[in-house]
């Protein structure tokens, strides 16, 4: 075990993939001299070279595409994107492009790419450097999307991701890179399965990123309330594991969805309309959703924390949903 | 559209059990006809509609039990049609109960009409269906100790609510028992008045002149009843009591009340009060009768104020102008609520019974 945070565990993981496989190669705005935006990349340059951690120009479509040229062409590239909002320049590249190769060549090409950003709020970054549209890429077909939301995960979803054969994303909240733990050697995790982080047996919570954290912290409160709540860890956005949460619910009845996104038309949506589908029979209370305010996010600190899911809401919707 | 709640029947009833509907949709129901009967803690009572209209829907079946107020039909209010009022109609609620309640019902053959929710909004959870079930398994509800429950919270919320004061009075029945004797010669067996009747007629025009004793204690303050409708305690065969109204005791006939009197008791103890009977006291009189001892002092049936109590009717010694003589003579005793009102007023008020009994032939 090691101390470590979260940005040296992902850090951890680009060394290790760079070290074990020379295909692989990081590009990206400021990964290089700057050690990047989110200083993840710090010091690669100096150990891997120039031609491997590779700076690009301010042009999210450009870059994407490069790797997804560079995937096709037989190496593993990782792509840096500042943030889900910039990668939206980038989204024919990822949706029209990546996404449809396989498909659209009868299976003789595949986009072996990996592409890592920032999302998420609570940093004070305003609206344009703040939003969770993780859900809209877990709506496109061909693509893996990943959600780390621990140290574990930071460290072990990176080499199974460059092992896809398909484009994977990997969503790294911004408020997580700075928490730390303790961290086994050498761990390996799948990016399949959600996780039961917390087992409970009146109330399945469900959340992801950057508020696994907080649906924990709001498990212990209702813990000394006496609410036994089961926290899982979605992990993979998509392909959604509905297995284990199936499970989950078929123990407790009860479900809360914490999700940063917004409520209308969300993954928390997705989430919801899956078990209801399948579980209809279980459920014991109408599921509810704790999702961010349906505003761009503020920039002022009030106004930002007004407008995120926080846990006294967790708390107050469990509650809800219990009837207590 | 009229919502037709179920009514609370006192301060002990919280939720009552349908035995009997007494209409089908598309009846007439005129004020005081009888709905349905319904089963409290205390007894089979029927429920009088308060309303005219026409009854468009059924709300509950027959061995659902919900609690006070909810809606157990729908009238159509005169001038309505079905079609008019189509919207409203569709607005009614349906229940709430859990996807995973129904299904534990189905399997475990628990009807859900009978299972009280717990959950959100009054949802029927999956531990209510549970803990239904393991109920039906259990022995059968004991009735004595239903109705032991119903007036062990009636009488502990009196106690905890009402500052109580007692009086008492003796007062002499020479007068009142020749009287009433010299009436019944008259009478055939089956009319004649019992000494009964002259008290509670007594209580109802004293509290002409004595309103604060007659009336309700509401939301902290105290309103007074237009009418005396006396609630006359009756206890039942297989225990308990229960004390129904007799309504407005001042403007009837001896005769009239002595008539209600019986009919009243004799329901009582089948089974078959009116809803308006067991809602409607203003004031409790308790009479202990011949088997009583010689004086009550009642605890007030909240959230009326007051409660009259006789004992046993007897000689006892008493001086007359200086002598000492056999008076039949009755104990009475007030039981007050001195939020509203005071002993004095209640001494005064005593003193009024006692002296309307000193001129039976104005009762």
């Amino acid at each position: 075990m090691s101390r470590i945070s979260y940005r040296e565990a992902l850090r951890e993981a680009l060394q290790e993939a760079m070290q074990r496989d020379p295909r692989v190669f990081l590009m990206g705005e400021d990964v290089g001299r700057y050690g990047g935006t989110y200083a993840v990349s710090k010091g690669l340059l100096a150990e891997f070279g120039p031609e491997r951690i590779r700076d690009t120009p301010l042009s999210e479509l450009a870059f994407v595409g490069a790797g997804i040229g560079a995937a096709l062409g037989g190496l593993r590239p990782i792509v840096e994107v500042m943030t889900v909002n910039f990668s939206l320049l980038a989204l024919d590249q990822i949706v029209n492009t990546a996404a449809t190769l396989r498909h659209m060549s009868g299976g003789q090409c595949s986009v072996p790419l990996v592409i890592r950003m920032t999302t998420g709020a609570g940093r004070q970054l305003a609206a344009q450097h703040s939003h969770s549209l993780e859900g809209w890429y877990a709506h496109i077909p061909g693509i893996r999307v990943l959600a780390p939301a621990t140290l574990e995960d930071a460290r072990g979803m990176l080499w199974p991701a460059l092992e896809d054969p398909d484009p994977v994303i990997l969503f790294e909240h911004g408020q997580l890179y700075n928490v730390e733990g303790e961290l086994a050697e050498g761990v390996t995790v799948d990016i399949r399965s959600a996780k039961v982080r917390r087992a409970g047996r009146d109330l399945t919570l469900i959340a992801y990123g950057g508020l696994l954290g907080k649906a924990l912290e709001a498990a212990e409160q209702l813990a000394r309330e006496g609410i036994d709540v089961e926290v899982i860890d979605l992990r993979v956005l998509r392909p959604l594991d509905d297995a284990t949460l199936l499970a989950s619910l078929a123990k407790t009845h009860r479900l809360v969805v914490v999700d940063e996104g917004w409520k209308s038309g969300s993954l928390a949506a997705e989430v919801v309309a899956r078990l209801t589908e399948q579980a209809f029979y279980e459920l014991d209370a109408p599921p509810v959703r704790v999702c961010s305010a349906e505003v761009p996010i503020p920039y002022a600190k009030h106004l930002e924390e007004a407008a995120l899911p926080q846990v006294a809401v967790i708390v107050a919707a469990a509650h809800g949903v219990c009837g207590t | 559209m009229i919502e037709f709640k179920l009514p609370s029947l006192g301060a002990d009833m919280d939720e009552g059990k349908l035995l009997e509907w007494k209409i089908q949709p598309g009846a007439t129901v005129k004020r005081g006809d009888i709905v349905a009967i319904v089963d409290t803690a205390k007894a089979a009572v029927d429920i009088e509609s308060w309303v005219e209209g026409t009854v468009h829907q059924l709300l509950i079946e027959v061995g659902d039990k919900v609690p006070v107020g909810t809606p157990i039909a729908l009238l159509l209010a005169p001038g309505e049609t079905a079609e008019s009022v189509a919207q409203p109609a569709a607005a009614v609620p349906r229940r709430r109960i859990s996807p995973a309640a129904r299904q534990r019902a189905a399997a475990l053959g628990v009807d859900l009409a009978s299972v009280t929710g717990t959950g959100p909004d009054g949802a029927v959870t999956l531990q209510d269906v549970e803990t239904r079930a393991a109920q039906t398994t259990a022995p059968s509800v004991d009735r004595g100790a239903e109705m032991r429950r119903a007036i062990a919270a009636a009488m502990s919320r009196s106690k905890r609510e009402i500052p109580h004061y007692y009086l008492s009075e003796a007062i002499p029945l020479r007068l009142a028992l020749s009287w009433l004797e010299r009436c019944n010669a008259e009478l055939p067996v089956t009319e004649r008045l019992l000494p009964a009747v002259l008290l509670l007629k007594a209580v109802a025009i004293a509290t002409r002149r004595y309103p604060e004793m007659n009336g309700h204690w509401l939301d902290g303050a105290f309103r007074v009843a237009p009418a005396a409708h006396l609630g006359v305690a009756i206890s039942l065969r297989q225990g308990g009591l229960i004390a129904p109204a007799l309504h407005d005791v001042a403007a009837k006939p001896l005769d009239v009340l002595m008539h209600e009197l019986a009919d009243l008791v004799r329901r009582a103890r089948a089974g078959s009060l009116r809803s308006s009977e067991l809602a409607d006291p203003t004031l409790t009189v308790t009479n202990l009768g011949e088997q009583g001892c010689e004086s009550v002092f009642g605890v007030i049936y909240p959230p009326q104020v007051a409660l009259v109590g006789f004992g046993r009717v007897m000689e006892r010694p008493w001086l007359e102008q200086g002598k000492l003589v056999a008076m039949p003579s009755v104990i009475a005793s007030l039981s007050g609520d001195h939020r509203a009102s005071d002993g004095h007023r209640g001494a005064l008020f005593l003193a009024e019974i006692r002296t309307l009994l000193q001129q039976p032939d104005t009762l």
